[in-house]
């Protein structure tokens, strides 16, 4: 045990201290806020047709996005991992980036690259289909925002698969499928679902770089996280307040899938040993 | 005209009431004060700031800053109410200083201490074609055709869309009539050709002008212009339609801030500068439509004739149509979403 804070208690202290600060106190100011609207109000609110729709845009483009980057953002750390070549190292920060980078620049350079008139987007509208301003351009920036999550939590544990139980498979005449299968992806799996529990999360609530590239219709492109801004705009507290309370719940609940998730590692390992 | 022989006289006699008080100003007045504006304003004001601090000093001999800050006017409202120390709002929708007149930041009568309604100058929703305008867009009636597709920002977000959304509904009113039903249904095929949906102006136009997307661009008449200027390679094409909504570009001093930050004179002399000559040439070359007769003679050549409508007119008054068409569940929603 790590003695160098001074003493459990005041250590303990500061910490719920900030945390309140920080986190408990706007989010309960929030959920405060949402209290207020009353039963029959909030149920009004999420059950109109337009944010009804808006959660069926986000939640399905979070998935997609979701999808892609489990994947893709595997693939990614297991080159990381497993191989030496020049440019790892550049290749290892540059996952970092989307966190590093203010969203709304995200959006606007990958509504450039999307459009019509773009690199990306003038091609794949040759063959006939389109990204930005619809649901897969949603998808585009919630990917690209929150691919470091799944690379960032599998690469460690990826790290820590032993070569030798690897070394040992081979030795017993598994062939390369089966040693991915019945070796290496249990030990990743529960990271590889943080990471994408995680990258789920952050989708539901990405703003800044969805908003530049999803086109903001109504009913077709329009994410939770934009009428809530549009319910502010309209001076409709409770509505946004109602709305954002509801996507909160949303994270707590992928919060505790993660927590349960990371147990269930914890208990896994802890048989192994 | 507009504007009374009076107020012109009282704006004109403005600077010289104003050197003739400066003995009286209070040595603990603060050296700047800051202006809360609208999002595609910023260049108009960092111009009218330019002119003015100089122009205030020669006057008064004291040396004066302001500030800029510039987002939706919605925005800043609701900045200023949970703290945003604003001396003076140069806003673009009067409903935006009603909210601040609501929460008690602003006195009630702001609309008479100023010539115009506090208005200094004027724009409307005008269009943006391409090169050659090869939709042949001319009038309202153009844009609700299948072939023709539209930006312009999200009038829930955006005080500039909603003109947009307001001149259309009135054009339909009176294309129909009065009827509202038909009018309902223009506007909503009027939506329904939008692709692309900012939430703000300067989103639009780079929607329009730097995706390439859609045919037509609403936005205001200054604006419009604006971008053709600044874009000459492209080749855009400024249409005036004939009928279009009148918006007004409505100025307050922030009471309870000026009174506590005693900024009360600098405040207002600085809103009244807005009304001189030096002030309106300044707008007007930023292609609004000034009040003051002899500058909007000068700037004549530049702008198309156009017959505009007034929000008081046609929907009685702002309020009503707040609660009418922009309030969630209202109007704009059940022609917005129902599409």
């Amino acid at each position: 045990m790590n003695r160098v804070v001074p003493g459990f208690g005041l250590s303990l202290g500061i910490t719920l201290f900030y945390l309140s600060l920080i986190v408990l106190l706007p989010l309960g100011a929030l959920v405060w806020q949402a209290m207020d609207v009353g039963w029959a109000r909030y149920i009004s609110i999420m059950t109109g047709a337009r944010t009804l729709a808006a959660f069926q845009v986000t939640l399905s483009t979070a998935a997609l996005a979701t999808l892609f980057n489990a994947i893709y953002g595997l693939a990614l750390a297991w080159v990381l991992v497993r191989y030496e070549f020049p440019g790892r190292r550049l290749l290892d920060a540059l996952v970092d980036v989307p966190f590093a980078l203010p969203t709304a620049v995200a959006g606007i350079a990958l509504s450039a690259l999307f459009a019509k008139n773009g690199w990306f987007g003038g091609t794949l509208a040759d063959i006939g289909i389109e990204v930005a301003y619809t649901p897969i351009g949603i998808a585009v920036a919630m990917a690209f925002t929150s691919i470091p999550f799944i690379v960032r939590t599998v690469q460690p544990v990826l790290e820590d698969v032993a070569a030798d139980v690897e070394e040992a498979a081979a030795t017993l005449g598994a062939s390369d499928l089966r040693i991915f299968a019945k070796v290496i992806f249990p030990a990743i799996f529960p990271a590889f679902l943080t990471g994408a529990s995680l990258g789920f999360a952050r989708s539901l609530g990405e703003f800044g770089a969805i908003i530049f590239i999803a086109g903001n219709r109504p009913m077709t492109t329009e994410v939770v996280s934009l009428l809530t801004f549009i319910r502010i705009e309209e001076y409709d507290y409770p509505a946004a307040a109602a709305i954002a309370a509801t996507l909160l719940g949303m994270a707590f609940v992928m919060l505790f899938v993660v927590n349960m998730i990371q147990l269930w590692q914890q208990r896994r390992v802890g048989a192994g040993d | 005209m507009r504007l009374s022989r009076r107020l012109i006289l009282a704006a004109a006699l403005a600077p010289f009431v104003l050197s003739a008080a400066v003995p009286a100003a209070r040595a603990d007045e603060p050296s700047t004060i800051l202006n809360a504006s609208y999002d595609i304003a910023r260049e108009l004001f960092d111009a009218i700031n330019k002119k003015f601090e100089p122009a205030y000093k020669a006057e008064t001999g004291k040396e004066i800053k302001v500030d800029q800050s510039h987002a939706g006017t919605s925005k800043q409202a609701r900045s200023i109410v949970e703290g945003l120390a604003a001396d003076v709002v140069t806003f673009n929708q009067v409903t935006d200083i009603q909210f601040l007149v609501d929460k008690g930041f602003v006195a009630k009568d702001w609309q008479t201490r100023l010539p115009n309604a506090s208005s200094p100058w004027y724009s409307f929703p005008a269009f943006l074609v391409r090169e050659g305008n090869p939709k042949g867009v001319k009038n309202w009636d153009d844009l609700v055709r299948d072939d023709v597709k539209l930006v312009f920002p999200n009038p829930k977000t955006s005080g500039n869309a909603r003109y947009t959304y307001l001149a259309a509904y009135a054009y339909a009113l009176e294309k129909f009539n009065g009827d509202t039903a038909q009018a309902d249904a223009f506007v909503k095929k009027l939506l329904a050709n939008v692709v692309v949906f900012d939430t703000g102006g300067r989103g639009a136009t780079t929607s329009f002008v730097e995706r390439e997307q859609g045919d037509v661009l609403i936005t205001f008449e200054a604006e419009v212009i604006s971008v053709k200027d600044a874009y000459k390679d492209k080749n855009f094409q400024v249409v005036v339609p004939p009928v279009s909504l009148l918006a007004e570009f409505p100025v307050a001093v922030v009471d309870k801030v000026v009174d506590k930050r005693g900024s009360r004179k600098i405040a207002t002399d600085y809103l009244t500068w807005l009304y001189s000559p030096e002030g309106q040439r300044i707008a007007a070359e930023a292609n609004n439509r000034v009040v003051d007769p002899t500058v909007a003679e000068e700037f004549k050549a530049k702008f198309a004739p156009v017959r505009l409508v007034k929000v008081e007119d046609v929907f009685g008054g702002w309020k009503k149509v707040q609660q009418d068409h922009f309030v969630s569940g209202a109007k704009l929603d059940e022609l917005f979403v129902g599409q």
